[in-house]
């Protein structure tokens, strides 16, 4: 069995929160990458707030949510993160993603996490399909996550305000089939 | 023409009210054992609740409302004879931005197909934008409620999102329907 | 859609903890009946006990634990109670209990029609792929029901139980969904 852990440029970790809390309290410092990740009016919040948030939500190992730090396999650098919620009813694992270090974007890391994610979703999770939003002014994520096999299913229009502009947010989908034809040769 | 005389909570046949924790319970615990009902107004697994588990319910629902400040329930009651006839809510609610989700049920069948559910929408719908000063509402069908879905489609929301195969029930995937309605598109409806 | 939560003699109603704890309370006098429930000999609980245990467990309304009175369609009258419980969501796998605490409705096909019942609960609403049960080697009665309904011998914890002297087996018993849907012919 391929590891499962491992993309081409990155790999997935579980850290100690105040590792996670120290780079969270300076990413979110970049205005750009919290309107990049949130819909809700972004804010700034203390290590030690982000900290206890971190442990509480680790206290007991649920099995809805699943949450992974990301460095990368060449200096082994903690770039981002990303976690799946999963409505384990109906089998569907919602996405959120971020790559926290500005100098790691468009150069791909993105598109490697976001398979990196869809493989433990789909193979380790056993989920039938994987959903996410994004804003309409990030067009870098939607090319990256049409190239991982997501389709667009639709728009919630002007549901965000911002800079006193309204813009939409658009929805992505991805089936079990779909990603097992996309991806049967490399399992 | 709206102006602060119009009345909020009073449409032609029902009201809005708030929950009586002692009389709606028990009612409302007969709703959780029709199994169709419940799957048409919930994604979650159909389970019948006691009424001691919907005051519970409506404890957590008093106080999301008072800590969050994102929720505005109402329960709905006939002007007739004041019996519970379902609930109305507007959920979600991002103030910054303006969006919140609408949800609606009539519980015993022998209160549907009377217009309750039109009057209930037409009246949350003003409370929402009127009120709550909201730039646009969504609301969230799974695509075999097709009576949820001719209502809103009869109010002007469009059909934005189609979220394919999100819900499993009966052994089929279902696709769940996002529908949106702005502000601007709100058709103001006189009272009929 | 399917009419869930009812069978041909029974439905699954809600679990009222006030109601329940009396209940229970009650047939927990019957030894008969929790030897053939459970493993080992419990307190005899107070109603006041009883109540405070379910409020906690059957509160809780979590994605994984489902629980039910069984009432009779006939009389509406209280009968057993029911359990489902999620232990594996990635091989959607569930444990069921169930127990009539009502003697005079044993060996009248009640069992299998609440077998039934859960089980196109648990398939069609719960979407679980296989529903698992324990059963004693002396309860028969429960094991030729739950045959019925469906469901396949896969294994045994040999003496396990020691009751009267006697040693005693406990069974594995399961049904996949492919079983159940091959079983059941689904409308709509």
């Amino acid at each position: 069995m391929k590891d499962i852990f491992r993309g081409e440029l990155v790999r997935i970790t579980n850290e100690e929160p105040d590792v996670v809390a120290k780079a969270s309290v300076r990413w979110q410092l970049d205005s750009e990458y919290g309107r990049l990740l949130d819909s809700e009016s972004i804010h700034l919040f203390s290590e030690k707030a982000i900290k206890n948030w971190i442990e509480k939500n680790s206290e007991s190992i649920k099995p809805e949510r699943y949450q992974f730090s990301v460095r990368t396999l060449a200096e082994d650098k903690l770039i981002g993160f990303f976690g799946l919620y999963v409505e384990l009813i109906h089998s569907e694992a919602w996405v959120g993603i971020g790559i926290g270090e500005r100098d790691f974007w468009s150069k791909g890391y993105g598109t490697d996490m976001m398979n990196v994610c869809l493989r433990y979703a789909f193979l380790e999770l056993g989920v039938q399909r994987v959903s996410l939003g994004l804003h309409e002014y990030n067009p870098r994520a939607l090319r990256s996550y049409e190239k991982a096999g997501f389709k667009l299913e639709g728009r919630t229009r002007k549901d965000v305000l911002r800079e006193g502009k309204r813009t939409d947010t658009f929805w992505m989908g991805i089936l079990r089939d779909e990603w097992m034809a996309q991806n049967g040769a490399a399992l | 023409m709206f102006d602060i005389q119009t009345q909020l909570f009073e449409g032609q046949d029902i009201r809005f009210g708030p929950i009586d924790h002692e009389k709606d319970a028990e009612i409302e615990s007969k709703w959780t054992h029709d199994s169709d009902f419940m799957r048409m107004m919930e994604v979650a697994p159909a389970r019948p609740l006691s009424a001691a588990l919907v005051k519970k319910q409506y404890e957590k629902l008093e106080k999301q409302m008072d800590e969050d400040k994102n929720l505005f329930y109402f329960t709905i009651r006939a002007r007739e004879d004041d019996h519970l006839v379902g609930r109305a809510a507007v959920q979600w609610i991002e103030w910054a931005n303006g969006n919140g989700f609408l949800r609606i049920g009539i519980g015993s069948a022998e209160d549907r197909g009377k217009g309750y559910g039109t009057q209930a929408l037409q009246m949350l719908l003003r409370f929402a934008f009127a009120e709550l000063n909201l730039f646009r509402v969504s609301a969230i069908v799974p695509e075999y409620n097709t009576a949820a879905i001719a209502l809103l489609k009869k109010f002007g929301f469009v059909q934005e999102v189609c979220r394919r195969k999100s819900l499993e029930r009966d052994g089929h995937r279902w696709d769940l329907y996002v529908f949106g309605l702005l502000k601007d598109e709100w058709l103001y409806q006189a009272e009929a | 859609m399917n009419e869930i939560l009812k069978g041909k003699f029974v439905r699954l109603s809600a679990y009222d903890p006030k109601e329940m704890s009396n209940a229970f309370s009650r047939w927990n006098r019957n030894s008969e009946y929790i030897r053939l429930l459970n493993s080992s000999m419990g307190p005899l609980q107070s109603p006041k006990r009883a109540e405070k245990w379910m409020d906690e467990e059957v509160g809780e309304m979590s994605p994984a634990s489902y629980y039910f009175t069984i009432r009779t369609l006939e009389d509406d009258k209280l009968i057993g109670e029911l359990g489902l419980d999620v232990v594996d969501w990635s091989g959607r796998d569930a444990f069921v209990g169930l127990g009539i605490g009502e003697t005079e409705y044993w060996s009248k096909g009640y069992g299998t029609d609440i077998m039934n019942v859960l089980l196109q609960f648990a398939f069609m609403e719960v979407n679980l792929r296989r529903v698992t049960l324990t059963v004693f080697e002396y309860n028969p009665r429960a094991i030729r029901s739950y045959e019925k309904a469906g469901f396949r011998h896969e294994g045994r914890l040999r003496q396990l139980l020691n009751k009267e002297g006697k040693r005693w087996d406990m069974f594995y018993m399961g049904i996949l969904r492919e079983e159940w849907l091959e079983r059941n012919t689904v409308q709509g």
